[in-house]
């Protein structure tokens, strides 16, 4: 750790900043509905989801390793893109959880690192056919597995005991839930946790700072576990709004089926060996389990605005990357201007945010602010490389700390 | 371009049939409970409703304890 240069230290900040969203991202997708039928307190709900995160990212370093291979060439590249790909990552998934929708952070730094490569070294160096395979494909296939699942376990639930209540039975499915949605947010620790690892050390390997083929040094483990679990903790209020109350109604029946799919789904796709999207199976197995219940419906408008941000996900961070790529290509200076429109851009979205706070306080409240989604999503159509310019004018002397580098104490 | 489809079918395979079993027993389980809560109300016992909801739940934990065993034998 001798010759630390200045960009490798950018780009790990970056990194853990990038994990920081992950996390709040995310955990709607293990506690959304867990806070929605009132299983826990939304305080206690993030705060396990949090730890949960922390031990799953200590748990083991297999998916750290494998990392980023086979998309791209790993050969040749370098820290500059590394740090390209993660500012459009990050802005994606900023502007994704201002609108409130969820959606993949493995696939905002999928794209991230699709459009940073191919600004850096041509359409060339990606593989079309792993595109098709690990991206596209768990894409649709995720959601359908799991709704399909959730729909039929809800609907087989039901038949058995029709009307669940009392108290033994709130009391049942409220351990069931918890249970379930501990085993997500473990999983989500496991696997998310090490996506930055495995960034961080091919950074480092980039830059010659570890030799290659090393494991994930300590302190990368470490910080990259305390940044995601910190994301959660702070909580993305908004996408457990969308995913908990915005897609249907749960009961606490339909909240346990559902984790349960989404747990079962998850687990076994890893371990299968066809990776899927946590994100995508959580939304499937929400709607799955709204479905499955007589008299259950789903708010397809928000299933929409939801699935047009999954198909903009990887095209919107690839460009977003692929812009910041060859600003960074400029020099040095290039580099610090995208580091500098990048706190500009989150501060910009965060101070949005404030407008219309979302906390644990409002989370479970069924209205919709359709001014803020709407006019959100207006900004989010067009390339987003056009609002952050935009923004840049117009935030540059906030004197703020972006929100984006709180972790950077943890270098 | 190849897919490999036996992957997609065996996910989606396993993770239809575990998770209606596993909700499927759970919901025993707690049927199970709820008739001792209701056994109870009127002053009877349902000792073998109680017993088999244990089992449910036991079973639900092992799956648990499984799937913990998943993620931490990734290595």
């Amino acid at each position: 750790m001798e010759n630390f240069s200045l960009i490798l230290a950018i780009v790990v900040v970056t990194a853990l900043a990038f994990d920081f969203t992950n996390g709040f991202h995310d955990t709607a997708n293990a506690m959304a509905t867990t806070i929605s039928t009132g299983a826990l307190k939304p305080k206690v709900a993030v705060a396990m989801s949090a730890t949960l995160n922390l031990v799953g990212a200590f748990l083991s370093v297999e998916v750290a390793n494998t990392i980023s291979k086979g998309l791209v060439d790993e050969t040749g590249i370098r820290p500059e893109v590394i740090f390209a790909a993660l500012v459009g990552a990050i802005l994606w998934n900023l502007l994704t959880w201002l609108v409130g929708l969820p959606s993949s952070s493995s696939h905002a730094l999928m794209g991230g690192l699709i459009g940073a490569t191919i600004a850096s070294a041509g359409t060339g160096a990606v593989h079309g056919d792993a595109l098709v395979t690990k991206v596209l494909l768990p894409a649709i296939a995720a959601p359908l597995v799991a709704g399909l699942a959730a729909m039929f376990a809800t609907r087989f639930s039901y038949s058995i005991s029709k009307n669940a209540d009392g108290e033994a039975t709130r009391k049942g499915y409220r351990a069931g839930q918890i249970a379930s949605a501990g085993l997500v947010s473990l999983a989500h620790g496991t696997n998310d946790a090490q996506k930055t690892m495995g960034i961080i050390t091919l950074a480092l390997i980039a830059g010659g700072v570890i030799a290659p083929d090393s494991n994930p040094p300590t302190w990368v483990i470490l910080s990259a576990g305390l940044a995601i679990a910190l994301g959660t903790y702070i909580g993305g209020w908004r996408i457990i709004r969308t995913m908990g109350k915005g897609l249907t109604d749960l009961q606490p029946q339909q909240g346990f089926a559902a984790q349960t799919s989404a747990a079962t789904a998850i687990l076994a796709s890893s371990h299968l060996g066809f990776s899927l999207s946590t994100t995508h199976v959580v939304s499937g197995s929400v709607m799955g389990a709204g479905l499955g219940r007589k008299g259950g419906a789903v708010r397809w408008s928000t299933a929409t605005r939801m699935v047009v941000a999954w198909a903009l996900t990887l095209p919107a961070a690839a460009l977003v990357a692929a812009l910041a790529e060859s600003v960074t290509d400029l020099g040095d200076w290039g580099t610090a201007v995208v580091a500098v429109l990048l706190v500009a851009a989150s501060v910009a979205i965060w101070r949005i945010s404030r407008r219309e706070v979302v906390d644990h306080s409002n989370v479970n409240d069924v209205e919709q602010p359709t001014g803020v989604v709407t006019a959100a999503i207006a900004a989010v159509t067009p390339p987003p490389a056009g609002t952050v310019t935009e923004e840049l004018t117009a935030t540059i002397p906030a004197p703020a700390p972006a929100p984006a580098s709180d972790s950077a104490p943890a270098v | 371009m190849k897919i490999d489809w036996a992957a997609i079918g065996s996910v989606f395979g396993v993770s239809l049939v575990a998770t209606v079993a596993l909700v499927a027993v759970f919901t025993l389980g707690v049927a199970g409970l709820s008739r001792r809560e209701r056994a109870a109300a009127q002053g009877n016992s349902a000792a073998l409703a109680v017993t088999g909801a244990y089992v449910c739940f036991a079973a639900c934990a092992a799956a648990v304890a499984y799937g913990i065993y998943l993620i931490m034998a990734k290595a």
